[in-house]
């Protein structure tokens, strides 16, 4: 810091020894200013640097030395390589589509009433840590849509136009009675006027039976209709399968079909609270009695999230929503300082909306876009917490990112050190190029 | 000159008043035992910290000049106490929550032997705990608190609409399970978001079905996980968690179930699933609302082979010491009567390998069933992952808690599964 005073100092005024005195002088002061500052630096950044590069040649938590061992498990060990290829599609999707998020709402945000108002809202998810959004989103994020958001949401829907039936997880209680829960349940054997049909359900709890059920009736065969009953064939211990017996309850409600023969569907009819049916006059031959799907239809059980396939794009979904925010704002900023006059010139030349977006206001952006750009870029190399906060143990590994393969190898129970170092080095070889893009910026811009 | 005669003579005063009190002091202190500070690191925190620390005012109240300065380390002990050591300033005690680094820290020097608590322990503890403490034959471990995970625990109202009973045998089991099937409830609450409750299952079978010879076989791989006896044992677990009609959600609504989330499946007044199959630390994570005995209760592990009834696989939490001095040492031998482990008893939410305590010590009636099965048990067995390599064992979405994972998404996969487990071995061992 007092390098620039020395030269700038006249020579005429002292003396040659007392000249060089005074620089010996103003060298200790130099040092002594810049003590502190290297003491730190050496001790917290060059140490461990040193010593992070030393150890990835050495053999776990051993001095054995290995060469390039390490470095070439990080090719070859598969959580690894998914970490790689993984960071892969972060570098390629996020920075350009936080970018692209907040270009959009900056623009947009000059254009309304309430832009303040909306802005704060977007920006506040900077306010927290990545890793309490992370617990935020695997909430979100959970299957069950009860419990998470995003599943609810798109349950609501899905229910609207596929409303769950009244058995959603029954089954049959017999062989004769064949089907799933998806197709609907068909009994085998061939109905003639005057016999009886069984249709046994299981799977059904006690709290899920149609309410205003009661106990199940044995129906009375009829002359010239086939007559039938739709059961909970169960009872504490499990009871006789295929017989209606005392403590079990008929299911009300339940809309039985008739079909003939070829399986083509003659009329339809609904249970009773006994659960019995009856279709009257019912010609001669072979009939069969089958439960359609709609009585079966499960209710929307909720998008895979936080598995295997799908971790990634919940994850950047996440961290998505956190940085919009900080995109936005110094776009915002940008789009504040771009001259008025240009933009209506343009106007008023004729180009339209879009025109002076795309030909105006984006060139004139082009350094503060390049700027979030790289901020991204660099945070994205490093993402570590939302992925550890957001994707559980069982999909951890398909979710992995190099920053998180190092934190795992070294202190996540494999205790690894020599591999995390590798791992580590190779994350601060992958940034250098970008860091040396910024450095460069900075340099031309002062 | 007479200044001088003064100074000396109060300087010889003092010297005598200073001497006489500290052999006075000295008596004192020897007489009244030992003195000193130790520091403690353990995993233990929240309630279990307050228990514990229950059995440290015992000591000190026997020791008034010992003062003990427990640290809570929770999950992250293993790590604090390697990086204690490889700093040179290790505690003079501390509790691991696996035996593995125990015996690293042994083999390296850094644990001392506690061969003076031998005698007590042989006394109180089944001489499998022993062995689990020794390395080459000498004692460094002594296991204070321990794991029953050889437990079914399971929703009394589920099993009372279901007319289901607790099942002896394998085969009673699974026909018990499509009981509670057929009654409407899922029988099955799965953590295999947790991979170590799926390793905790597997061991179960394995060491029913194949019997503790393979079992502690396979826990040093002398033999392959692709043997036809882990095989055998993958097909029987396949018959568990491949039965996705009966897990909330599915197989795939199981993967992302953790721990603590299915015990609330099965304790809880409003039940999700039928049974949690999970060690005796099940009723830690209950709802508030339901009561042992009438709201949920439980039942041992299913046997698979006659000769293998009440075999149990548990876990345990080990106390080493890594600097040997009087006080460390009057500490150890304190934990390994059977009075230290019975304060923590009466407390609750504690088993014990410890024989030494009176039944009546466990107030809960399930605590107790579970603690006494597991001190008296003929047949017991170390959690096997807990004694693996825990990059093999012990490590999230690895080795063999990634693997059992892919084994409940994919349980028709028994071949390709134990084909990686036995790749992933072997590069645990170290080839």
């Amino acid at each position: 810091m007092s390098g620039g005073s020395v030269t700038a100092e006249p020579p005429v005024r002292a003396a040659p020894p007392i000249a060089r005195g005074g620089r010996l002088r103003k060298h200790a002061v130099t040092l002594v200013f810049l003590a502190p500052a290297v003491f730190f630096l050496a001790v917290w950044i060059l140490y461990p640097l040193v010593d992070t590069v030393r150890r990835s040649f050495l053999y776990r938590d051993t001095n054995r030395w290995v060469g390039l061992h390490n470095y070439r498990e990080i090719f070859t060990l598969e959580p690894i390589v998914t970490a790689i290829k993984n960071n892969a599609i972060w570098i390629g999707v996020v920075p350009a589509l936080v970018t692209a998020i907040g270009l959009v709402f900056a623009v947009l945000t000059e254009r309304i009433r309430w832009s303040v108002a909306f802005k704060t809202v977007v920006f506040m998810p900077m306010a927290i840590s990545l890793f309490a959004a992370g617990v935020i989103w695997r909430v979100m994020d959970q299957e069950d849509p009860h419990v998470g958001a995003l599943n609810a949401g798109i349950g609501a829907i899905h229910d609207a136009f596929r409303p769950s039936g009244a058995l959603p997880d029954a089954e049959s209680s017999t062989s004769r009675l064949t089907g799933s829960p998806k197709r609907g349940f068909v009994l085998q054997t061939p109905l003639r006027p005057g016999d009886v049909a069984r249709l046994g359900l299981t799977g059904i709890s006690p709290d899920s039976v149609p309410s205003g059920a009661v106990q199940a009736a044995d129906p009375e065969p009829s002359g010239d209709g086939i007559t039938g009953v739709v059961w909970r064939d169960f009872k504490p211990g499990g009871g006789k399968t295929g017989q209606v017996e005392q403590g079990e309850l008929g299911l009300p409600g339940v809309t039985v079909e008739l079909r003939d023969a070829a399986g083509k569907k003659l009329e339809s009819t609904k249970t009773t609270d006994n659960g019995t049916f009856a279709f009257d006059d019912v010609e001669a031959g072979g009939h069969r009695v089958a439960i359609g799907p709609k009585t079966f239809a499960k209710p929307f059980g909720g998008v895979t999230w936080l598995g295997p396939k799908l971790i990634t794009p919940a994850l950047i979904i996440a961290y998505t929503w956190v940085w919009a925010g900080f995109a936005m704002v110094v776009i915002a900023a940008g789009l504040a300082a771009i001259p008025r006059d240009v933009l209506e010139a343009a106007r008023t030349d004729g180009g339209t909306e879009w025109q002076v977006f795309r030909r105006v206001t984006v060139p004139l952006l082009g350094p503060v876009l390049s700027v979030v750009f790289i901020t991204m870029l660099i945070n994205v190399l490093k993402v570590f917490d939302i992925v550890l906060s957001v994707a559980p143990g069982s999909s951890q590994d398909d979710a992995n990112v190099i920053a998180l393969a190092m934190w795992r190898t070294s202190f996540g129970g494999v205790n690894d050190y020599g591999l995390g170092a590798a791992i580590a080095v190779f994350l601060f070889l992958l940034v250098i190029p970008v860091l040396a893009i910024n450095v460069r910026r900075f340099r031309r811009e002062v | 000159m007479r200044h001088y005669r003064w100074y000396l003579l109060g300087l010889a005063a003092l010297v005598i008043a200073g001497l006489v009190a500290a052999a006075t002091a000295g008596g004192a202190r020897q007489a009244r035992g030992i003195s000193g500070n130790i520091s403690v690191i353990g995993k233990w925190t929240g309630g279990e910290q307050k228990s514990f620390e229950a059995v440290i005012d015992a000591f000190t109240n026997k020791n008034p000049d010992v003062d003990v300065k427990y640290t809570p380390g929770g999950d992250n002990t293993p790590q604090l106490v390697s990086t204690a050591v490889a700093g040179g300033n290790p505690p003079d005690v501390a509790i691991l929550p696996q035996p593995g680094l125990m015996r690293d820290l042994a083999r390296r020097g850094a644990a001392k032997p506690i061969t003076f608590a031998k005698a007590t322990l042989a006394k109180n503890e089944a001489p499998v705990w022993l062995s689990l403490g020794s390395v080459k034959g000498k004692l460094y471990g002594l296991f204070f608190k321990a794991a029953n995970k050889s437990t079914v625990w399971y929703n009394v109202k589920l099993f009372k609409d279901a007319g289901a009973k607790p099942a002896t045998t394998l085969p009673a089991f699974l026909k018990l399970a499509k009981t509670l099937k057929a009654s409407g409830a899922k029988a099955y609450a799965i953590a295999a978001a947790d991979g170590w409750t799926l390793t905790d299952l597997f061991e179960n079978i394995y060491l029913r079905q194949a019997g503790p010879a393979k079992y502690d076989l396979l826990t040093t791989h002398k033999i392959k996980w692709t043997d036809a006896s882990v095989k055998a044992a993958l097909r029987t677990m396949a018959k568990i968690v491949g039965d996705t009609g009966n897990i909330p959600g599915g197989r795939s609504g199981a993967l992302q179930t953790d721990f603590p989330t299915s015990v609330t499946q099965v304790l809880s007044d409003k039940p999700k699933a039928a049974m949690a199959i999970e060690g005796d630390f099940v009723p830690n994570d209950a709802k508030a609302d339901v009561k042992p005995i009438k709201d949920y209760n439980v039942f041992p592990f299913p046997s698979i082979k006659p000769s293998t009834r009440s075999a149990i696989v548990g876990g345990g939490d080990t106390v080493i010491m890594l600097k040997s001095n009087a006080a460390s040492r009057a500490f150890i031998s304190f934990l390994a009567t059977s009075q230290a482990a019975t304060l923590w008893a009466n407390r609750g939410g504690f088993s014990s390998p410890n024989r030494g305590i009176k039944p009546s010590a466990y107030k809960d009636a399930l605590n107790r069933k579970t603690a006494l099965a597991l001190a008296n048990a003929k047949i017991f067995r170390f959690d096997m992952s807990d004694l693996q390599p825990a990059a093999f064992g012990a490590t999230t979405g690895q080795g063999e808690w990634k693997l059992f994972q892919d084994f409940v998404s994919n349980p028709n996969n028994v071949n390709g599964i134990a084909a990686k487990l036995e790749a992933a071995a072997k590069k645990a061992y170290g080839k």
